[in-house]
Parts: C-alpha cells; structure tokens; sequence
C-alpha cells in the first residue's frame, strides 16, 4: 500500500497541473492596462475623415472599443455578436478600425451592418500598439473615468457578451 | 558523414529564416547593436515562441518599425523596453524579471531538479542497500543447503 503512495501523489500532482494547462489559454497574454487609464489618441473618424475622435470623447461613459479591419476574419464572424451587443443599446461601441484601407472598411460596413457609433481610423497600427493590441479583434470595457476596466482577445461571442462583458458594463454603470 | 551535412543544412536554414527583409540604416554601429539586441530579446506576440527579428507576423514587422524608430531617436534600450513592457506586459520579454509573478518560472526548474536528485539518490541507495541483502540471504541459503547436503550423503 505504502509503495504506491509515492507514484500515486506524483501521479495527481502531474495530473492536477496539466488539468489546469489544459484550461489556459496560451494565446490570451494578460494585458496591463487592466485598471489603468485608456491610452489616449486623436484619429480621424472612418465615416467622417475631417472629425477626429478620441477616448476623451466617451468620458462619463462605460463605453466598448473594438478593434476590427475588414481583413480579418475573425472580426467577420464575430460582427453579429458585435451587432447583437449594439442591438441592446447598453452600451455604445466605438470601432477601432486597425490597419485597413478606408474603402475596404466602409464597404465592409455597408455591406454587413454598422454597429459603431464611430470608428476611428488606425492605418498604420500606431495606436494598436499603444493599446497593446497584438490579435485582432479585440474588445477593450473602458468605464465612466477612462479607466480599462477588460480586455477580451479574439472574437466575442454570445456566452463572453452574457456572462462577462454585459455584466461587467452593469456593475460599472451601477456604480457611478 | 551525412549527419555533419545535415548538420550545416539545418543551420544554414535557420540562419536564413533570421535574415529580415527590412533595410534599415543606423547613423552608428553602437544604434544598430543596440537595435539588433531589442529585436533579438523582444518577443513576438502573435507567435509567441518567436522573437521579433524570427518572426514575419505583421505585428512583429511593426514592432521592429517601432524599436528602429526609438532607437533612430536616441532613445535608451532600457526606455524602449519599459515602453514595450508598458503595452504588452512582461509577457513581450524572453528574460522576463523576477518578481512575484515569475517566482515560479525561475524557481521551478531548480526546485524540480532538487526534487529529482533527491529522488535518485533515494532509489539508489535503497537498491545498494537492497541488492547486499538479498546477496547475504541467497549466498546463506546455498551453504546451508551444502552443508545439508554434505551431512546426508555423511549419514
């Protein structure tokens, strides 16, 4: 009985920490942002080139920033969910329209539906990697002060919308 | 013969895959060797087991774009790691720092190793320890079963 004790414990052990590898997900790098204020930036709006749009504008909002580019096809798969969340107007959506080409992206719109408030133009990727963004699309919760409040890496779906995000965007707008 | 040929094959490869398509000119060599230094340590994020200078991935081309124009712009290698750091967490360092998150990462290896040797040495002395005994048993049973065996034919 006692010879087995060893192996036994050295067997769980193994087993417990690859049970938790298992439910890691590598790919998603936790982000620093997380409780710091939203990096700024001032970029031109997808619709309208000559306006500008900055985080600045959404103070005093719980607001989404979703990073997408028509290039993706992620973002593609994940625009309904995108719309859906739009659809409940409880919070609003500001695109970040990452290293596209303007028409491309607006044809992209036209065709599937904008669910934007606006979209702001990152053609060189500068403010993308300001934001640490580094898989797109991604969806930043930014709260009334301008804080990041979290981060979701790829597509959103359904169940993260449900269970994390619109919860989340509750609890902020219950606390101000 | 065929493996030393392999051998520079497989180097050969791997050097080739390190060469960025990039042309990027430094105004000093002590510029470029800082630069070359950054992209060597800074990680890729979107392959991950990639640094900047291996990888192709957009993401990495733009970093580089990013390091050469820190570096271009005189700033300090320790700047434009904090820099990235800042953006992408300790996760875009291959020599993360050790704190309190990482404790783990540079521990673990030394202390399974530990482990290991204390294991070792445990099955080894056990089984020296083992293997005498059965040795003075076998070798007594069998002069027993002599001596036995002497007496009888005796008797």
């Amino acid at each position: 009985m006692k010879k087995y004790a060893l192996p036994l414990i050295v067997f769980l052990v193994i087993a417990g920490f690859l049970a938790i590898g298992l439910r890691l997900d590598p790919r998603e790098v936790p982000s620093p942002f997380i409780g710091k204020p939203a990096p700024p930036f001032t970029l031109p709006q997808l619709h309208k080139p000559d306006a500008t749009i900055s985080p600045a504008d959404m103070k005093g909002q719980v607001w989404l920033l979703n990073v997408w580019a028509s290039w993706c096809t992620s973002c593609r798969a994940e625009h309904e969910v995108v719309t859906r969340v739009a659809a409940t107007g409880e919070v609003p959506i500001i695109g970040l329209n990452y290293k596209d080409e303007r028409d491309a992206a607006l044809g992209w719109l036209r065709r599937l539906g904008d669910p934007y408030k606006a979209s702001a133009v990152d053609a060189q990727g500068d403010v993308g990697i300001d934001w640490g963004v580094y898989g797109v699309p991604e969806t930043f919760v930014i709260d009334q002060q301008g804080v990041v409040r979290h981060k979701h890496i790829g597509p959103i779906t359904d169940k993260s919308v449900s269970e994390t995000i619109l919860p989340l965007v509750r609890k902020l707008k219950g606390a101000s | 013969m065929t493996r030393a040929w392999l051998l520079a094959l497989l180097f050969a490869v791997g050097s080739s895959a390190q060469a960025t398509i990039e042309t990027y000119t430094f105004e000093t060599p002590a510029q470029e060797q800082a630069y070359k230094h950054l992209i060597d340590e800074l990680r890729c994020l979107v392959c991950q087991n990639q640094n900047l200078a291996d990888s192709n991935a957009e993401l990495a081309q733009d970093l580089r774009r990013k390091t050469y124009e820190m570096v271009k712009a005189g700033k300090s290698s320790q700047e434009i790691v904090d820099y990235m750091v800042q953006r992408y967490g300790d996760f875009v360092l291959y020599r993360p720092p050790l704190k309190g998150t990482t404790v783990a990462l540079w521990a673990g290896p030394f202390l399974i190793l530990v482990i290991g040797v204390a294991v070792l040495i445990r099955v080894i002395t056990r089984r020296r320890n083992d293997a005498a005994e059965t040795d003075d048993a076998a070798e007594l049973a069998r002069v027993e079963r002599l001596l036995a065996a002497d007496k009888d034919r005796k008797a």
